[in-house]
């Protein structure tokens, strides 16, 4: 049972969550971004723009996230030559970040778009009715009230991010799934402690990121 | 109430016509509002009026005929379209006041992002027109915080902050509790009396008659009659107005 009390292990179990929290944050910032983006083109007047935004949700919700990372590495990289980095191990995490943001910005786009949708249609209209441009109307009156609603949802859709990032380690990322693999083969003996010890870390990330977005979107609430 | 119409009229409908699928809900409805004109439109419900009242600033698009708006015919969609919009405001049956902003800023929105207005001189103006329709003290507060009444006062005042060259007003008192229904009325009133060129969807028979230049009788998408209130409230010409007006007078 001297498992993480070995430094070696001990750092290794840390870079691997750190790669994770990593992966999480700059996914979560491109996702979102690229979510918003994409839902309103799907709520847009422009009928090419909607047909882009319902083709990416329907192609990047539909492929498991395996093959939309595995096709950043194989595809992009090294196929395609898309290096991100000269230093192999960053340029891994890139590739994962372009997989990760791609497939979760479809799941942002849908979330926003139902929480768009939970915003009454007269609020858009009184915001025309005074002028507001299509983009005015959307940033000043409709996204803002979306958002409130649409807080609990994007915490979902966060803590999904966060597991899914070791799907990256498929590709060579010594993430925290990575690392769970290789302490188990050395240390076959302390199968259930280290699988319990991995496990419980992403509880006791995940745990509150749900109980904060929960919080956060009761503090948000629109009254009507 | 003298008709103060002069010039050439500021709203034209020619031939207006739209479809909501099979429903013929506008059927060839032709109409002129004069500038400073007050004309009021009435009928059962699911006559149209509503949809008329929208049509002549593109809430909804027409499938054909023509809208002009002074002197312009409406544009598609667009910056010149936001543009008409600014100029004619706009009163809806359920407020609509925007949730997440309160009272003043409602009022402010458009001045500051749609005209540029500096935000100080918009306020001072929101805050004037907030007084003249009654809820100056209520400028900070979120519209759920108010009364119906006053919710409806303040989303006057936001479409009067555009300073529109004419006003719709889509069933303005149909969503309110009825003691508040004259607070909403007066202010509408003093508007009329000002000058402002409106077109009024409305149940309210009282306001048709003292406020009016002209009630219109709209009946299955067709625009059936056309008169002064005094005339139309007296001798109404066709068998769905006196049925309509023997139905809604009676009690």
């Amino acid at each position: 049972m001297d498992v993480f009390t070995d430094p070696k292990n001990f750092d290794a179990f840390v870079s691997g969550f750190l790669w994770i929290l990593k992966l999480t944050g700059a996914s979560a910032v491109c996702a979102l971004v690229l979510g918003v983006l994409l839902a309103a083109m799907r709520v847009s007047p422009v009928p090419v723009l909607r047909g882009f935004g319902a083709a990416w949700v329907n192609i990047f919700r539909n492929t498991p996230l395996t093959l939309v990372i595995f096709f950043c590495y194989f595809g992009l990289f090294v196929t395609l030559g898309l290096s991100l980095s000269d230093d192999l191990e960053l340029n891994i995490y890139w590739l994962g970040v372009i997989g990760l943001s791609i497939y979760t910005a479809a799941f942002v786009c849908e979330a926003v778009r139902s929480g768009i949708n939970t915003v009454p249609t007269g609020q858009a209209e009184a915001a025309r009715a005074i002028g507001l441009s299509f983009a005015q109307t959307l940033r000043i009156v409709v996204l803002p009230q979306a958002a409130r609603s649409v807080v609990a949802p994007l915490g979902s859709v966060l803590i999904a991010l966060c597991k899914n990032a070791t799907i990256v380690g498929t590709i060579g990322l010594m993430e925290s799934s990575n690392v769970m693999k290789d302490l188990i083969n050395s240390y076959g003996n302390a199968v259930i402690p280290i699988f319990l010890v991995f496990a419980g870390t992403f509880a006791a990330l995940l745990i509150p990121t749900g109980y904060f977005f929960g919080w956060l979107a009761n503090k948000l609430a629109v009254k009507r | 109430m003298d008709n103060v119409t002069t010039g050439e009229p500021l709203i034209v409908l020619d031939s207006v016509n739209k479809w909501f699928g099979p429903l013929h809900v506008l059927d060839d409805v032709s109409l002129s509002v004069g500038r400073g004109e007050v004309v009021v439109v009435i009928g059962p419900s699911g006559s149209g009026k509503s949809t008329l009242c929208r049509t002549i600033n593109r809430l909804e698009p027409i499938n054909s005929g023509t809208i002009t708006f002074d002197g312009q015919a409406l544009p598609a969609e667009g910056k010149a379209l936001a543009k008409l919009r600014s100029e004619v405001g706009m009163v809806f049956q359920s407020f609509n006041l925007f949730a997440h902003k309160t009272i003043l800023e409602n009022v402010t929105l458009g001045p500051i992002k749609v005209r540029g207005e500096k935000p100080a001189a918009a306020r001072e103006r929101g805050l004037a027109l907030l007084d003249r329709v009654g809820i100056a003290n209520q400028a900070d507060k979120f519209p759920a915080q108010l009364s119906g009444g006053q919710q409806q006062r303040a989303a006057i005042a936001r479409a009067l902050a555009m300073q529109p060259k004419a006003m719709l007003f889509d069933e303005p008192t149909s969503a309110l509790d009825p003691e508040m229904v004259g607070e909403v009325l007066d202010v509408m009133t003093s508007l009329a009396r000002d000058g402002m060129t409106m077109v009024v969807v409305t149940h309210e028979m009282g306001f048709a008659r003292h406020a009016a230049n002209r009630v219109i009788f709209m009946a299955d998408g067709k625009l059936v009659e056309d008169a002064a209130p005094a005339e139309f409230f007296a001798n109404p010409r066709s068998e769905r107005a006196k049925d309509f007006l023997s139905k809604i007078l009676t009690h």
